[in-house]
């Protein structure tokens, strides 16, 4: 059970994403899942035992690690691609019940289902239309306020994106104020940096990819205003013509009937 | 055999189980189970090596760990998560048995053996009793082991052969505090999720009854 589990069922979901939320997949994929476990955890793995503080005094090492690091980086990171990927099961869970209804449909035997059998339903790709561009878009919407909570606690909890090399500290039970240092600040730094760009164009992506959304929902919308108005002009036009073709022939039988009463 | 089997397991429960039973297979995977692997593990890893007593006495840090920690918190999350994902394997072997059944007799005896009526009903709802049981008097051994859901950054040790009473030091205490509070809120969800899930089933199948009899007498 690690992060491939994720990827399964987020693959899933992937075939009815649009083009902007399948690189979005992906750079979650490669750039912040990939990178958190090959790389940084490497680089937070020994955090406390190589923070060392300037004093012999039993137990001020333990306390003044909490009291800078409440929550470590790496963890803070694991919980952001939780819950940054979770939204995606929402659009999951709709396909899997449309998909449900379908085959139900199917096993009905209802003369309104096109498919052919019940793998051809297992394999469709569904559009994101009606009420699952609702979900879809309401995934999205929550995806951004994740990754913009996370980035603001990050920067709430740990006074910006940089790593400090030393800390002063003066909990109990440290003597007075201690020096202590942090292991690796440098490469934190970087990785910190690294996570958070990538970070920023995720919520780059989701914006423009929302943008994507909402502009053809109206586009679409305003086809059909523009369709449902062409038709009248249609009919108008049929009928004129049907009009005459009933004038010439009541012509051409009164006329008949003329030519006889004649 | 690692945490795989439990995904695989749960994965299988999923077939069989209604809306709100996927969705609380899916708050067990993301919610518990991933934020366990990914995240959990690691803070309670080095626990015994980073609990400090302000001794030098030899022996004194080791019974003070014991005393204060039993059983490590990450241990019975672990066996919390196992437990409340078992009696989903009930329903799978009831529907296994069906479709034995039906292999046996070479016939078809149900109308659809993953369907949740009859005798399934019945081993879905005690799945369901049982895994809210098994949630609450987990958050209940937790709260009454640890003296709430709080963890204390210092506590004091007089037990032999602490030769005194000894400040004892834990390590990263707000990181374990933040996660032993995210798996409460998630336990408290799965709870809920299981009674809404019991009262749906219940009131779905007592109003089919109802009506079925009601049309009955009509008849």
């Amino acid at each position: 059970m690690d992060w491939g589990s994720l990827h399964a069922i987020l693959g899933g979901v992937n075939k009815h994403s649009t083009s902007i939320g399948k690189i979005w997949l992906t750079v979650l994929f490669i750039f912040r899942i990939m990178i958190l476990v090959v790389a940084a955890e490497r680089v937070w793995g020994d955090e406390q035992q190589d923070f060392v503080c300037n004093t012999l005094q039993p137990g001020c090492k333990n306390v003044c690690y909490d009291h800078f690091f409440p929550i470590s980086h790496i963890r803070l990171w694991a919980l952001q691609m939780i819950f940054v990927s979770t939204p995606a099961l929402l659009v999951a869970m709709h396909v899997a019940y449309r998909r449900h209804e379908k085959k139900r449909q199917f096993r009905k035997g209802d003369q309104k289902c096109e498919y052919k059998d019940i793998e051809e339903i297992r394999r469709q790709r569904f559009h994101i239309e009606g009420s699952l561009w609702w979900t879809y878009t309401g995934s999205i919407f929550f995806r951004l306020i994740f990754e913009a909570v996370f980035m603001y606690a990050f920067y709430f909890m740990y006074d910006g994106f940089r790593m400090p090399r030393l800390m002063k500290c003066s909990a109990w039970p440290c003597p007075n104020t201690v020096d202590c240092f942090v292991s690796r600040p440098t490469e934190k730094t970087v990785f910190t940096i690294f996570m958070i760009a990538v970070s920023s164009i995720c919520i780059l992506l989701n914006v423009a990819e929302l943008c994507y959304l909402v502009t053809k929902f109206f586009l679409r919308r305003s086809k059909k205003a523009g369709n449902s108005k062409q038709q009248p002009n249609h009919e108008n036009k049929e009928e004129t013509k049907q009009n005459e073709m009933n004038e010439l022939i009541s012509d051409s039988c009164q006329n008949t009937v003329i030519g006889f009463s004649s | 055999m690692s945490w795989g089997f439990l995904r695989d397991l749960l994965s299988g429960v999923n077939k069989y189980s209604t809306g709100v039973g996927r969705i609380w297979v899916a708050v067990v995977f993301m919610f518990r189970l991933l934020v366990y692997v990914a995240a959990a593990e690691n803070i309670w890893k080095y626990e015994h090596d980073e609990f400090e007593c302000n001794i030098k006495q030899p022996g004194c840090e080791n019974v003070c760990f014991d005393h204060f920690f039993p059983v490590s918190h990450i241990r019975l999350w672990a066996l919390q998560l196992i437990m409340v994902s078992t009696p989903s394997l009930l329903v799978v072997f009831h529907v296994a048995y069906r479709e034995n059944r039906e292999k046996r007799h070479n016939q078809k005896l149900y109308r659809n053996p993953g369907e949740i009526d009859g005798g399934l009903l019945c081993t879905y709802l005690i799945s369901l009793i049982l895994k809210t049981g098994f949630e609450i008097v987990f958050l209940v051994l937790f709260y009454k082991l640890y003296n709430g859901f709080k963890i204390p950054h210092l506590v004091k040790c007089d037990i032999r052969p602490c030769p005194s009473t000894v400040d004892c030091y834990i390590s990263k205490p707000t990181e374990k505090m933040i996660f032993l509070y995210f798996l409460v809120a998630t336990s408290c969800l799965c709870i809920i999720l299981n009674l809404s899930e019991l009262s749906y089933l219940i009131l779905k199948y007592s109003l089919k009854c109802y009506l079925k009899r009601n049309m009955k007498k009509q008849q």
